[in-house]
């Protein structure tokens, strides 16, 4: 039987906030934290996240035989991918230098040590750690209900660099902009945990699990207005 | 901008929250998931809970407890207390917590802090620091304040650092349960000699505390339990008063 939403689980880092907070947004949905490419390649939607060191991350996906399920999910279903799961859906990572799916054209860097501070001067930390604000580049589904400059949970040392702005659909300040969500057709990616982020994260998940991806294009069709 | 956070914490203990003065003298302050609850809608941005339950008949109970709280709290949990090997690590991880706090194991095998930090990721890797003043430095104390260690405090944080902890939670044992506020300058020095977060912990008995804390030690969180605990003040009410104070906060 396939399940309603699968998280994939490569063994980089605890999926169980992951699940816990869909499984509260979608109460009546099926959710597998799976391993498995059947499951995933058979489920409705894919939730990827992802914690720890992107050499690690390839690794393992690798290891699972994972590759090609992911590549396949991201393009042909809705597709959340979550902090790591975001970082290694581009082309390369500076985090060991190591080679990403390339799924979303761009690359991955480090905050740079001599840009870490204030403008008072003030060293700032890396990990990037807490709540941010988070600034909507784009009009998008997974937004609806969330305002502007809403606060969500970060925790990360390295961010995206997309080469194709169009995909930004967020971005935060540490001290400089930094894309921290991109939208590709039925992809979605953020750096910031949702399922960390109480209620706009429990929102962002809740539109995700009901997110019909083109839906939008057809409805423009229909009403005959234009989409940008 | 990033805002500083603010942290409960609820010290556990057979299943109950308690709060002590300099680790002794405890007293109930209430049941851990309805407190974790009320605690998440005031705003709090993350809940550290410490497990001090001295037998490790009721060890597992903090699971459960951190399991209740996980399904129906959606903030960071950080949970510490009793962690001596990565299968303690695990086991928290898996009942829900977001981050394991090392404290006396990362004194007595600091390989832990990298073996796990190596596994999880050091971003759920926090090494508790539990320091007090001697002299012109600071020491490091374990096993609940008791044991002294002979270690700087300064040097260890930053080995802490570099064996991968994600974050410090330093705690003034000089201050803790006195309500005179942190040690500001122990949190100042161990906030500039490292590049990871710092929460400072021990000593909370004002709100202008939490400001000095942040203004002057350089925290990038602040800790408190008793504040809280026994209603002096709500954590919505501490952060209003930071923001009075030009501190960035989530409200």
């Amino acid at each position: 039987m396939s399940v309603d939403i699968a998280v994939i689980d490569y063994g980089m880092g605890n999926l169980r906030s992951v699940s816990k907070a869909i499984e509260h947004v979608a109460p009546s949905a099926s959710v597998a934290v799976t391993s498995d490419p059947a499951v995933i390649a058979a489920a409705g939607r894919v939730v990827f996240p992802g914690q720890g060191a992107a050499p690690d991350c390839m690794r393992e996906i690798d290891a699972r035989g994972l590759r090609q399920t992911i590549v396949d999910a991201a393009r042909s279903k809705p597709f959340l991918g979550i902090c790591m799961g975001m970082q290694v859906l581009f082309e390369h990572s500076e985090e060991g230098d190591t080679a990403c799916l390339a799924i979303l054209p761009g690359t991955v860097q480090r905050f740079p040590h001599e840009a870490m501070h204030d403008d008072a001067g003030n060293k700032l930390k890396v990990p990037h750690m807490g709540w941010n604000n988070v600034h909507q580049a784009m009009p998008h589904p997974l937004w609806v209900g969330i305002e502007e400059g809403a606060r969500f949970y970060f925790v990360h040392s390295y961010f995206v660099q997309p080469t194709v702005p169009d995909v930004i659909a967020g971005f935060s300040h540490y001290p400089f902009p930094f894309t921290c969500a991109v939208a590709s057709e039925n992809i979605f990616a953020v750096q910031f945990h949702p399922e960390k982020s109480q209620n706009d994260g429990l929102t962002l998940l809740g539109n995700f699990v009901t997110w019909n991806p083109g839906e939008r294009d057809t409805a423009c069709d229909m009403s005959g207005a234009t989409c940008a | 901008m990033l805002a500083k956070r603010i942290i409960p914490c609820l010290d556990v203990t057979n299943g109950r929250v308690v709060k002590g003065v300099n680790f002794v003298e405890l007293k109930d302050a209430g049941d851990p998931v309805e407190i974790a609850r009320r605690y998440n809608e005031a705003g709090a941005d993350e809940l550290t809970f410490l497990d001090i339950t001295a037998s490790s008949d009721n060890r597992d109970l903090i699971l459960h407890i951190i399991e209740a709280v996980a399904s129906e709290v959606f903030i960071p949990l950080t949970v510490g207390g009793g962690v001596r090997a990565v299968g303690d690590v695990q086991r928290l991880l898996n009942a829900g917590a977001d981050k394991v706090g090392i404290n006396t194991s990362a004194v007595t095998n600091p390989q832990l802090v990298k073996d796990a930090a190596d596994r999880y990721g050091s971003q759920c890797i926090v090494v508790a620091i539990d320091a007090k003043r001697a002299g012109d430095h600071w020491e490091i104390f374990t096993h609940g304040g008791r044991t002294a260690t002979g270690l700087d405090a300064v040097e260890w944080a930053k080995k802490m650092e570099s064996l991968g902890a994600g974050e410090l939670l330093l705690t003034s044992m000089d201050r803790d349960g006195t309500k005179s506020g942190f040690d500001l300058e122990l949190t100042r020095a161990i906030s500039e000699a490292v590049d990871i977060p710092i929460i400072a912990s021990g000593g909370v008995g004002t709100l202008q505390h939490l400001v000095d804390g942040v203004k002057e030690g350089r925290a990038d969180a602040v800790l408190a339990a008793s504040i809280f605990h026994f209603g002096e003040y709500g954590v919505d009410e501490a952060k209003r008063y930071m923001k009075q104070h030009g501190i960035e906060v989530r409200l």
